[in-house]
């Protein structure tokens, strides 16, 4: 078929060496919400951003915060439907290796395949790379981790960092409040106010999202105590 | 007579206190007739871990290369050393995946956790059902035999030369009962930072 001969990877070097089909997916993600992620001493803090543009709007249906399994959760900045996908085939990724392993897959290595997965989006045929960048929480060896996903495949570890709408000043603003023995507790809260820097409107519990990851588990925080921070801002 | 049975061979596994023994026959024949006396069923996965097989010699020889190749995947992607658990759930799933058309092997596996030096032994039937307990595992064509007899010897908490003495007398008198398997048969105790290897000389007809 004639059609398959332009069936190619549309992310081809350009003369100068770059893929632009990535720094254009990166563009996607530097428009999309604001997320933010904070490792603590005992935990780690996922936030981000869930504006709706109607009143009308049903919230809480669809959430930007996601468990992928018992210890690790994600977050993400940029397209949507995207996510959903990259949701799904982390969770397969999670389940499929505790079925070989009988062992919790550590963080490392679920980011390290979410990575790969990203990856081969920028070099397959008839496919684009994907529109988000993810940031991936988890616990495991006794200790939090905190990784961010990009469309490229590539991947960092972080003690905290923001992505998405005023990255750079959310990056500025963790510089200045991050310390390493930080609590947990305390990370929500730097969190939010990171969130907070640039927020158009007003804060409430239905608009934005946190999760946190601890020793117990991964879980999303319910409005209520949500709110319990937000009062405290 | 089944596949499993055909070249003959048996491999036993025991705990002891912060200690394991494996113990295997050098017996490989074609079903009556004797064709070497050093073949050993056991092998040493990692430094504190070992893998018995006893069934079909092909399929010992192509299972044990398999999970190598599986185990070192794991290890260098991991960058950490492949606990004797992990081993057990990885060669059962590996073993599942032929559900009808199996490797036709019984595994034993037996070590110490890398980290805790926790004793682990188990194992399987040809499609990977684990069985992981706290005394001893058997397998291979004398498995009655062998199971009677560790009943008999085995205790709880036995000190590494005890240990050596009740599998090495559970795996002679078990096989001296079995046409198949025998023709000696090598010990290996596993603590935390020492491996004994002990070859026995026994009947050999």
């Amino acid at each position: 078929m004639a059609s398959e001969r332009y069936s190619f990877s549309l992310t081809t070097f350009s003369p100068s060496g770059k893929l632009v089909q990535i720094e254009y997916a990166l563009q996607a993600v530097a428009a999309g919400a604001p997320s933010v992620g904070i490792m603590a001493s005992n935990g780690v803090v996922l936030a981000t951003e869930n504006k709706h543009k109607s009143y009308l709007y049903d919230e809480h249906s669809v959430n930007r915060v996601e468990m992928i399994t018992g210890h690790i959760g994600m977050v993400y900045s940029g397209m949507g439907p995207d996510y959903r996908l990259l949701v799904k085939q982390a969770r397969k990724m999670a389940q499929s290796y505790y079925l070989t392993y009988k062992e919790p897959i550590p963080v490392a290595q679920l980011v390290q395949r979410v990575a790969n997965l990203m990856q081969e989006f920028t070099q397959s045929g008839g496919v684009r790379p994907f529109g988000v960048s993810l940031l991936i929480c988890g616990w495991d060896n006794n200790r939090p981790y905190l990784f961010q996903c990009d469309p490229s495949g590539a991947y960092f570890a972080w003690k905290a960092t923001a992505m998405g709408k005023n990255s750079i000043n959310g990056k500025t603003f963790l510089e200045k409040r991050y310390n390493e023995d930080l609590e947990l507790d305390d990370a929500v809260h730097t969190a939010i106010l990171t969130l907070k820097e640039g927020f158009e409107g007003k804060m409430t519990p239905d608009n934005i999202e946190v999760g946190i990851c601890d020793e117990n588990g991964f879980r999303r925080l319910d409005p209520s105590s949500i709110n319990d921070y937000l009062v405290n801002i | 007579m089944s596949i499993l049975a055909y070249n003959g061979g048996c491999v036993v596994a025991m705990r002891g206190k912060d200690c394991v023994a494996i113990a295997t026959d050098h017996r490989f024949g074609v079903q009556g007739q004797t064709i070497d006396t050093n073949f050993q069923k056991v092998f040493q996965i990692n430094p504190q871990m070992f893998l018995g097989l006893v069934g079909l010699q092909t399929d010992i020889l192509t299972v044990k290369d398999r999970l190598a190749f599986r185990k070192n995947l794991y290890e260098v992607r991991e960058n950490r050393e492949m606990t004797p658990e992990r081993f057990a759930a990885m060669l059962s799933s590996f073993l599942y995946e032929r559900r009808f058309g199996p490797y036709f092997v019984e595994p034993v596996v037996a070590g110490l956790d890398p980290k805790t030096s926790k004793p682990f032994i188990c194992n399987m039937d040809l499609i990977g059902c684990p069985n992981a307990p706290d005394d001893f595992v058997v397998a291979g064509t004398c498995a009655e035999q062998l199971y009677g007899m560790c009943e008999t010897l085995w205790k709880p908490d036995l000190e590494p030369e005890q240990l050596f003495e009740v599998i090495a007398q559970s795996m002679i008198n078990a096989f001296d009962r079995d046409a198949i398997s025998g023709w000696g048969a090598t010990v290996y105790i596993i603590e935390k930072d020492k491996i004994t290897v002990k070859t026995l000389k026994t009947r050999m007809d």
